[in-house]
């Protein structure tokens, strides 16, 4: 048992991150804060629209995305990767939807089809021209939250040090998520609670539906690169999935979300500490572990309201729902 | 077709274009046609039903007039203008089951949402748009339910929710797809209240509806469809044996539905 598990050390797992080692654990945590910020806020957009198996799509098709602009570019500076990400993470919501509306089958499965032929298509680029890029799925999807602090030279504004700078791009990138939300709340709102109303009202559903997309793309791309492809998909899901188990207001779902990211994110960070494994994964056990917390113990919709309360219809019955379309994965 | 048009109404509408006119208007999905060459000039200040059986194109027909499905031809005005540039004095109030009831939001926050056509970009309802969502909440007898989480209303409470959403609106026009569907008899009897009350106010309601026999009565003027127009007029002209029968074809349970609502009216 215990050569599985091992022992405790306090001081190492819980004091150090804080203290001597906050100069490297410091950055990690924020960086897994922003990440989960970021990717919870739109992930909360995705369950409203009964889409959140997209950004586990878009995570698979953009291979040929960067595998495109690698060829055309000729250079693997983030840049250029960046935008061949963005541009099939954008071309996969097209197809879905066009899949979707332009024929009989449904939405769940039009994803299936298009992220999975465009991941096709990327391995059979990188096989073609393997031997001409140096460009494997694995060194452009599969970042490690771990080595953020190892990625110099630090950015400065003056004498301040501002961190990392794929930290500095994710902060930059959840500020303007949390900004967009703000300014586009009505907008956003309407579309996705009755589409219908939002035309009538004079606001392009469709626009705001690419908006969000768009906004998805360069979450997942600017964190997958950085943090590795689990940590995006799980925190997509898991802070709005908790958070909606515990208010039914969509102002505090998002309050809640981001409470949620912070506290997966340094809880992550001590798990991984004491079990000494990785620490992305470390933070999406412990994000899950969150969500069976707030499962059981919610004091509107928690299982053991709803055990002591049988006769009640419970309002929240349908919310567990939301993440039905996982199942398909 | 025999469309049977009325010279009263038409003349209260001199001052203004019409609230709705449409022409030639086909509507198809997936290459098969559910509208045909609708031709429909809407006068002002009426209470117009919709009736007409299961794919006649009913609800086809007001989302097209709203601009929500493309058209294979023909054109829409409202008041005499394309659809978009009134799209705020057109107000809408679409199937209840068409949303998300478990939504994250609050009575009030749905109701608010038919203000959001008035705000600009970024800017949040004020305490004057809020007043008149109360207001309007009053109106349908739901006032006490304004911060309830959606979740927790009836069938007939929802539909007063959305009642009093297209209120907020603040329209002249209104299309309502089945607002009476699934609600319990206090419901529909405040719905029956409160669009006599809109259209004293000279307001223009065009109304889905799927029962014959109160079509009769809560209608001025009724549109039979079956993917062409059967007849468009005042309800005592086209509420007959005739027309329901050639609205609704040889459905036998239609046709003594038709035969009692008719009975019932000698």
């Amino acid at each position: 048992m215990n050569t599985f598990i091992p022992p405790f050390d306090f001081h190492r797992v819980i004091v150090s991150p804080w203290t001597a080692d906050l100069a490297s654990y410091g950055w990690i945590m924020l960086m897994g804060f922003f990440v989960a910020t970021a990717c919870g806020l739109v992930g909360n957009y995705l369950m409203l629209r009964r889409m959140a198996l997209v950004g586990d799509a878009i995570s698979h098709s953009v291979l040929p995305g960067l595998v495109i602009a690698y060829l055309l570019a000729g250079t693997r500076h983030s840049t250029v990767m960046f935008l061949g990400a963005l541009v099939a993470g954008v071309l996969t919501t097209v197809l879905i939807e066009v899949i979707h509306k332009k024929s009989r089958v449904k939405q769940d499965a039009a994803i299936g089809i298009t992220f999975s032929s465009l991941f096709a298509i990327g391995v059979i680029l990188v096989s073609q021209f393997a031997s001409k890029i140096d460009l494997d799925q694995e060194c452009v999807l599969y970042g490690e939250i771990g080595s953020i602090p190892l990625d110099m030279p630090y950015v400065q504004l003056g004498s301040l040090v501002l961190g990392p700078p794929t930290l500095v791009r994710m902060a930059v990138v959840a500020l303007i998520v949390a900004a967009l939300i703000l300014i586009f709340y009505k907008e956003l709102l309407v579309s996705s609670f009755d589409p219908g109303l939002a035309f009538a009202l004079g606001i392009n559903a469709t626009f705001v539906h690419y908006s969000l997309m768009s906004m998805l793309s360069v979450v997942v791309v600017s964190a997958f690169e950085s943090v590795g492809a689990i940590l995006v998909i799980a925190m997509l899901i898991l802070p709005g999935a908790t958070a909606s188990l515990l208010s039914r207001r969509l102002p505090v779902i998002f309050l809640f979300t981001v409470v949620h990211a912070a506290l997966s994110s340094v809880m992550g960070v001590h798990f991984a500490l004491w079990l000494d494994c990785s620490i992305a994964g470390a933070m999406v056990v412990m994000g899950t572990a969150l969500f069976v917390l707030a499962w059981i113990f919610s004091p509107t919709q928690g299982l053991l309201r709803r055990w002591f309360s049988r006769t009640q219809v419970e309002p929240g019955e349908t919310a567990l729902q939301h993440g039905e379309q996982r199942a398909v994965s | 077709m025999s469309t049977v048009e009325s010279s009263t109404s038409t003349k209260s509408a001199a001052s203004e274009p019409a609230p709705l006119e449409i022409h030639d208007l086909t509507v198809s999905y997936h290459n098969k046609p559910v509208l045909w060459g609708i031709d429909l000039v809407v006068p002002r200040g009426k209470l117009i039903g919709i009736i007409g059986p299961n794919g006649a194109g009913k609800s086809t027909l007001i989302k097209a007039a709203m601009g929500l499905l493309p058209l294979n031809s023909g054109w829409v005005k409202a008041f005499g203008e394309p659809l978009k540039q009134n799209l705020t004095r057109i107000g809408y109030v679409p199937q209840r089951e068409s949303v998300d009831w478990d939504f994250p939001v609050s009575v009030m926050d749905v109701v608010l949402m038919g203000r959001y056509g008035r705000l600009g970009l970024i800017k949040r309802p004020t305490k004057q748009d809020r007043d008149i969502a109360r207001e309007c909440l009053d109106k349908v007898k739901m006032l006490p339910y304004a911060n309830r989480q959606i979740s927790n209303l009836s069938g007939g409470q929802q539909q007063r929710v959305f009642l009093a959403r297209a209120l907020a609106q603040e329209s002249d026009l209104y299309f309502m797809d089945e607002p009476f569907a699934g609600v319990d008899a206090a419901t529909e009897a405040a719905i029956v209240t409160l669009l006599q009350e809109l259209k004293s106010k000279g307001k223009t309601l065009m109304v889905v509806h799927h029962d014959l026999p109160s079509a009769r009565e809560y209608f001025d003027m009724l549109l039979l469809l079956n993917m062409r127009v059967v007849a468009f007029g005042p309800t005592e002209q086209v509420f007959n044996a005739e027309l329901l029968q050639k609205t609704y074809g040889g459905r036998l349970t239609i046709l003594s539905e038709v035969a009692e609502a008719v009975r019932q009216k000698s």
